[in-house]
């Protein structure tokens, strides 16, 4: 099982997050995550999209994903010219004992608390899978009472920019 | 000058018209009732009033393949438009280019269960090339343009336009041509050159060449590139199910059709070959077989307008992207200088395969139940009708024995349902393949099972004058899978009697159909009357003609690859499988 980073550059018309899903569905590829949004350009919106595939070439998904009319480009990103990053909330059970225990591992991964309560907080943390997971490992003994994620965000390093060539 | 203002139901039909359509299949309901009123007075519009949507999706299709050009049906929301369905995903399997209109409840009742609304755009995304939902009539001359090249270029295919019944009432300035704006649709038509010189290297180097081919190349309209290639290399042809007719059966390189039913010699020549030049091919499972063991020895060039079919079920040493009229071009005048008028020298290889073709040539026993057989039928048909006539089939038995013993010619002379295997294809695929080429003789080669189906659309052409001739193979069975019962299931016939045949009950009698429908019913039971039958339906074009051809029930189609199989398996009777020279088996 390999598991890729693909961005997509598609066409912002009602239907296309079905058309995507869909077509992932039906031929059998794995979404591991997914994470939908505008773009700078102005009809225009990009998804990132963790596949996992087994056993057929990712080369399958990326033409079949550019048989869709109002998909414009699929991109592979590869780990080390792309950035890529989690975003996670994170609902922790706490009381007096085990609170400074958790703010020390929220300093730790350099993760944030955006609300508290008397039993609980909520801990927002950014960053690479990886880490995500290992703080996740961290607080599951306090008592995870809620989590949500993002899907992966990932974004090419340098000046280019996927949109360019498609503008012209 | 100011644009004319029109209706969206006025758009509707003008744009039509502006993109070339002359010929409509559907029928009418509340969702669509704006567009048919402005349809009525269309001068340039044939609208032909179907008795079942299903037909209008079918007979679009026919009319998309017996003449190259686009196919059109039209239905209204709901149940008319689900009543396309099967059509559109027949025409998504086999890449035929049709567009399906569909009305809509008003945009604002849309997603409030409102009366006969059905999410269509959403049912059918999975079997079409594209699809478009209009809430705005300015919307309309744009969107149909668009629909229109999306349906016709690259590879073709279906595209679903649902039109909100607001949309058809609104007004809006009618702007022609309309900006077609889709920057996510760029098929690629012109081949790599240097993909061209490998292809053509590994057509020099190869020793068993076959010429794998596909029907893209009836849909690319490049048959005769093909035939100056096949010329150039004097290499064998095998033409799959959906590429009947894109090369003469007439011509020695014919191997015939391979795969599942496919003839010893293609068959074989596939399994042995050290090259497939794949020519719009898909390497489909009724072709290959067990793909792990499909033509082990063979490198693979494989040529086609959809990237995603290259390498998808099989490795390609020289993948070629492109339209397979543009490429078989360039690859000829590529092989033309290099081989400077010498050929390849594959004459072992034909040695070969002549021997095969020898041995086992395509043939038939006579029924035991003293029936006619229905390969003799058949290959009477295909006689007598010539080359310049359409054979439509359902599908079953009689497809494959159509597929077999029709001599083809011509491409879009053969038309079924290849990859959906749709029951109901035949007759009113005819009746649109006699719409788009009224000229011509149309046969729809039925079975008793699929010709009860989609029978209803004799009416319309008896009420049309669409004078299509339809034979009834009829062996009173669901025959194919009956045949599947017989080898794979110890005889035992669950479900597969049809209770048409002279020695049951009779229901229906297709000579009593034919006759309330206002077509011509003849039954023949003997073998010495079946020319005068087919010479009769022939001469008869003031109404449709319906032969209900009464054969044996225990014939079978052979030769046969059980599925699932290697293709060396290959029998060519029941347990009689090809004896292989010393040497030849591996
Ligand atoms: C709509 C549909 N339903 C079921 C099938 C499965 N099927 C394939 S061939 C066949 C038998 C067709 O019978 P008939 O039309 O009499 O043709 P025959 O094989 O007897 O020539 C059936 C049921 C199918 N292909 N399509
Ligand atoms: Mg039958």
């Amino acid at each position: 099982m390999s598991h890729h980073v693909l961005s997509l550059l598609v066409e912002d018309r009602p239907g296309l997050l079905t058309r995507v899903a869909g077509l992932f569905a039906r031929r059998g590829f794995n979404i591991e995550s997914l994470a939908v949004g505008t773009t700078e350009v102005e009809g225009l919106s990009r998804i990132t999209v963790v596949v996992s595939v087994e056993g057929l070439p990712l080369e399958q998904v990326t033409k079949q994903l550019n048989k869709l009319i109002n998909v414009i480009k699929v991109v592979e990103l590869e780990p080390e010219t792309t950035v890529q990053r989690d975003h996670m909330l994170i609902k922790v059970k706490t009381d007096a004992a085990s609170r400074s225990q958790v703010l020390e591992a929220v300093t730790l991964f350099r993760a944030r608390v955006i609300d508290v309560a008397s039993d609980a907080l909520i801990i927002e943390v950014t960053g690479e899978t990886a880490k995500c997971q290992a703080f996740i490992k961290v607080l599951e003994p306090f008592g995870i009472k809620e989590l949500v994620q993002s899907g992966v965000l990932a974004i090419g390093r340098g000046s280019k920019s996927i949109t360019e060539k498609v503008l012209k | 000058m100011a644009n004319e203002v029109l209706t969206g139901a006025q758009a509707i039909v003008r744009s039509l018209e502006l993109l070339g359509v002359t010929d409509i299949f559907g029928l009418p309901g509340g969702a669509i009732l704006p567009t048919y009123d402005p349809l009525m007075d269309s001068t340039k519009i044939r609208h032909i009033l179907v008795r079942h949507e299903q037909g209008a999706g079918h007979a679009a299709e026919g009319y998309a393949s017996a003449s190259g050009k686009l196919g059109v049906c039209i239905a209204t929301s709901g149940p008319g438009a689900t009543n396309l369905v099967t059509a559109i995903a027949d025409a998504h399997m086999d890449s035929v280019p049709l567009l399906a209109i569909t009305g809509q409840v008003n945009s604002t009742a849309i997603g409030t269960d409102a009366f006969q609304e059905a999410d269509i755009v959403g049912i059918t995304m999975p079997i079409t090339k594209h699809s478009f939902l209009v809430t705005k009539a300015e919307d309309i001359p744009g969107v149909l343009a668009a629909a229109v090249l999306i349906a016709t270029t690259g590879r073709p295919g279906p595209v679903l336009v649902d039109i909100a019944k607001d949309a058809q009432n609104g007004k809006a300035e009618f702007v022609w041509p309309p900006k077609i704006d889709l920057p996510g649709y760029k098929p690629v038509t012109k081949p790599h050159g240097k993909q061209i010189q490998a292809a053509a290297q590994l057509i020099k180097e190869a020793k068993r060449p076959v010429l794998y081919v596909g029907g893209g190349i009836v849909r690319a309209g490049a048959h005769l590139e093909l035939l100056e290639l096949a010329k150039i290399i004097g290499a064998p042809v095998v033409t799959t199910l959906m590429a009947r007719g894109a090369f003469p059966d007439s011509d020695p390189q014919n191997l015939g059709m391979p795969g599942m039913h496919g003839t010893v010699p293609a068959v074989t020549a596939l399994q042995r070959s050290d090259l497939l030049i794949t020519l719009g091919a898909r390497f489909d499972d009724r072709v290959t077989g067990q793909v792990k063991t499909f033509a082990v020895g063979a490198k693979v060039i494989h040529v086609d307008i959809d990237p995603a079919e290259i390498g998808k079920i099989r490795f390609a040493d020289v993948p070629i992207v492109g339209d397979a009229k543009e490429v078989i071009a360039e690859l000829n005048a590529e092989l033309n200088a290099d081989l400077k008028g010498t050929k390849p020298d594959i004459a072992e290889w034909w040695k070969f395969l002549s021997d095969l073709r020898t041995r086992y040539p395509l043939g038939y026993t006579q029924p035991d139940d003293g029936k006619m057989s229905p390969q003799f039928v058949i290959s009477r048909i295909g006689e007598l009708s010539g080359p310049e006539a359409i054979f439509a089939a359902g599908v079953g038995q009689h497809q494959m024995w159509s597929a077999q013993f029709i001599k083809y010619e011509r491409p879009n002379s053969w038309l079924n349902s290849g990859g959906a295997g749709t029951m109901g294809y035949a007759v009113p695929a005819a009746m649109g393949a006699k719409v788009a080429q009224p000229e011509r003789l149309v046969w729809a080669i039925d079975g008793d099972g699929c010709f009860q189906m989609t029978n209803q659309e004799l009416a319309t052409c008896t009420i049309n004058n669409i004078p299509i001739k339809v034979a009834i193979i009829n062996n009173s069975s669901l025959g194919m899978v009956r045949q599947w019962q017989t080898l794979f299931y110890n005889s035992r016939y669950s479900n597969t009697d049809l209770n048409t045949g002279t020695d049951t009950i009779m229901v229906p009698d297709f000579v009593k159909l034919a006759d309330a429908y206002g077509c011509l019913g003849i039954r023949v039971e003997k073998e010495e009357d079946v020319d005068a039958a087919i010479k009769l339906a022939m001469e008869t074009n003031d109404r449709p003609v319906v032969i209900d051809f009464i054969v044996g029930r225990d014939a079978m189609v052979w030769p046969m690859v059980p599925a699932g199989l290697s293709n060396d398996a290959v029998q060519f009777a029941r347990d009689e499988r090809p004896v292989w020279e010393e040497g030849e088996e591996e």
